[in-house]
């Protein structure tokens, strides 16, 4: 970790101490990117806002931004929580006993491993890259997690280390596309394909999980109202969705991963750390990946090689139907959840038909995933 | 002179796959002497390198698409979903026709799992063509979904149906030799005349280096990525006979699992830049059966065959860090240093 932090600022000692005073004006500068549109972002970065200027624009142009705000930041995250709301009246209209408070909380309970997944997902998706690795990286924890506890080590231990491969992967894949500069696809295509290989390599057979710690995590029963009742996990991820939303609208590294979505160069030119924010991404989504490994751990008690084929295709499916742009610099965390929520809908609702098969999931979620990429290509065509 | 040969030959992009391909034969050779030995019985050719062609030839299919794919800047990842989608399609219609052993049932079978593969591929190419998706998460819809579809028409089982015609195509012989190879020598022939014999590969080299501009320049890049992406599925479809027929089984989960890597491993292998543009036939072929030996390799000198992923993602790593934009002004520098130190510098007109 600190060879990767230390790395860019040691590499580019000249620059690092000249835009020292620059760099917080344009982290005002990326906090302005972020809220306005590509144009904005780009109006700032190519044309080099003056020192004074961000001040005041940032002053007296407070309500013209909420206008644009409403007209445009969150129209995609407003559609997709009209579609959760429209799918959620539909379902308790058709089927009895759908309209219910522990329905709605269930899809907390079953979908929080892909929360963190799609937590994770988003930072990536944010600097405009891809993450195709996470399915596999879902899959190694529960095999680490299971084998380790079959051979007798300690709840806390087979997490710690759970959480150091998964990030230690992401953080390979961040300095592989780094260092070497490859497209994100390519790199974590491959990491998709390696860490499924070491899930063979444990064990090619499903590992079943009897530790009384994991157990007791998939019991538990944590009361939040009269009849309803939520799992750790959910808490775990909600926290994780939390940290997340901070990180992103209220540091420095939040702004510098909007900044790079809406332009490398600009956000370089900027003086912001982007290389290193680029490799720290994936490790966020490698940590998140390993989370939610547990998290399906505690979910399943079993490990299985083949288990979470095609998460990866949830993960991105719910954080473009959640409104973040394919081509980053627009999006949110929040929007993401939206996006899992939908997912764990439609699951539900598939469930709730009866007659409809398992498959018919992965049909309607590649369907839905089309429609809201080519939402979002007809928006973003429009907006130019 | 020879000294020159010699270095030409090292130059060529084909070298290293070659020596990998020898190295591994050789590997065999010495753990089991009879290795290449190769044996006609019944009229037909037998022996491990025919075993090594006839498991091959889906790779070298699936390979073939997707280095057109690939040499367009694009990729396909649901190769593997179309494999498994036209072996249950062309299973399911030859189970329900009344007579399985019918010719007639099983080359219809053969088109319409074609048909179908042609419908699933213009899919792809109209979402990365016309709609300007990016490739990888174009495919990917339909990398999750088809094996939705294929379970769908499977029903949830794994078919099994015994037709003799069908054997055939994976398993059965044409001229002493397997006919799958046949099937997979003919597409590639094919496609080597098609698009080395004509303008087509150089307008799909044009696409990949700069789609902009070969727009600009009049090449209808639309039309030629829509294609490939078609060609890319026929091939998998192809493929997808060719593996349900070896086992006489339709299995929506697993058939087909990671061939796409195996493909991207091939074309890779063979020097084609995933980042599009030149490509070479040849490459792939040699990549393809690289990896198959490979596999045949790690099943023959008792290791254990999981290991094989790792093995196979270690090899698609190490060598996209070697194309790597950055490795490749690095090697340019040595090779520029190393130029300048010889009193008598080598003359060579035209640097590769």
């Amino acid at each position: 970790m600190t060879a990767t932090t230390n790395r860019p600022a040691g590499a580019e000692p000249g620059r690092g101490g000249t835009a020292g005073g620059g760099s917080d004006r344009a982290a005002g500068a990326g906090l302005l990117m972020s809220g306005r549109r590509r144009e904005a972002g780009r109006r700032a970065a190519g044309g080099g806002t003056p020192p004074g200027g961000s001040g005041a624009t940032g002053q007296h142009g407070i309500a013209e931004w909420l206008g644009a705000v409403v007209s445009s930041r969150y129209a995609s995250v407003l559609v997709t929580l009209a579609l959760l709301i429209v799918t959620f009246a539909v379902g308790s209209i058709r089927y009895e006993g759908f309209f219910s408070g522990q329905v709605a909380l269930n899809l907390f309970v079953d979908n929080a491993f892909l929360i963190v997944l799609a937590v994770g997902m988003t930072f990536v998706i944010l600097t405009g890259g891809i993450d195709l690795s996470v399915g596999s990286v879902v899959a190694l924890s529960t095999m680490i997690a299971a084998s380790l506890l079959q051979s007798g080590w300690s709840p806390p231990w087979v997490i710690l280390i759970v959480l150091i491969v998964g990030t230690t992967l992401g953080l390979l894949v961040g300095l592989v596309i780094y260092y070497f500069d490859i497209q994100p696809f390519i790199a974590t295509l491959a990491a998709m394909f390696l860490a499924r290989g070491f899930c063979y390599v444990i064990s090619t057979n499903s590992i079943s999980i009897v530790d009384p710690f994991f157990t007791a995590m998939a019991d538990a029963r944590i009361p939040v109202g009269p009849g309803l009742k939520i799992t750790p996990s959910v808490i775990v991820a909600l926290i994780v969705v939390a940290i997340a939303f901070v990180v992103l609208h209220y540091t420095r590294t939040g702004r510098t991963v909007y900044a790079i979505g809406n332009g490398g160069p600009s956000a370089m030119l900027m003086g912001l750390p982007v290389r290193r924010t680029k490799v720290l991404v994936y490790a966020i989504s490698g940590l998140c990946s390993a989370i939610a490994g547990v998290l399906f751990t505690f979910y399943t008690l079993s490990g299985y090689s083949l288990t979470a084929v095609g998460m990866e295709l949830d993960a991105i499916a719910a954080v473009v139907i959640g409104g973040t742009l394919l081509t980053g610099g627009s999006g949110f965390v929040l929007g993401s959840v939206l996006g899992v929520l939908v997912l764990g809908l439609i699951q539900t609702i598939i469930s709730f038909e009866g007659t409809l098969s398992s498959w018919w999931t992965r049909i309607v979620i590649g369907s839905l995933l089309l429609v809201f990429i080519i939402l979002q290509r007809v928006l973003t065509l429009r907006r130019r | 002179m020879i000294a020159a040969r010699l270095r030409d030959v090292f130059r060529s992009r084909l070298i290293w796959p070659v020596i990998a391909l020898v190295a591994l034969l050789v590997t065999n050779v010495i753990k089991s002497p009879g290795f290449l030995s190769i044996r006609v019985q019944d009229g037909h050719l037998f022996g491990s390198l025919i075993d090594i062609l006839r498991n091959g030839a889906p790779i070298v299919l699936v390979a073939l698409g997707m280095t057109l794919v690939i040499a367009t800047r694009g990729i396909d990842l649901s190769v593997g979903a179309v494999v498994a989608i036209s072996g249950a399609f062309a299973l399911s219609i030859v189970g329900d026709a009344p007579d399985p052993n019918d010719l007639g049932v099983v080359l219809g079978a053969a088109a319409a799992s074609i048909v179908f593969a042609i419908v699933l591929g213009s899919w792809n190419g109209l979402l990365v063509s016309v709609f300007g998706i990016q490739p990888i998460i174009a495919t990917l819809i339909l990398m999750t979904a088809g094996r939705g579809i294929a379970m769908l028409i499977t029903e949830g089982q794994i078919l099994t149906v015994s037709s003799a015609p069908y054997k055939v195509i994976g398993g059965g012989y044409w001229f002493a030799l397997p006919a799958s190879i046949i099937i997979a020598g003919v597409m590639f022939a094919l496609v080597a005349i098609l698009t080395r014999k004509t303008a087509l590969g150089m307008l799909i080299e044009s696409v990949g280096i700069n789609p902009e501009a070969s727009r600009l320049a009049g090449v209808s890049a639309r039309v030629i990525v829509w294609t490939v992406y078609t060609f890319s599925a026929v091939c998998a479809a192809i493929a997808g006979l060719m593996i349900s027929s070896n086992v006489t089984a339709a299995d929506a989960n697993s058939a087909g699992l990671w061939i796409e890597m195996d493909a991207i491993l091939a074309v890779v292998l063979g020097g084609t830049s995933l980042a599009g543009g030149r490509y070479s036939l040849t490459g792939t072929l040699i990549g393809a059966f690289v990896i198959q030996t490979l596999t045949t390799t790690v099943y023959s000198i008792g290791i254990a065959p999981e290991i094989t992923l790792v093995f196979k993602a270690l090899v698609v790593i190490a060598v996209c860090l070697l194309q790597s934009p950055v490795m490749n002004t690095r090697i340019t520098k040595m090779r520029m240093r190393r130029r300048r130190t010889p009193a008598v510098a080598p003359t060579r007109a035209t640097v590769s």
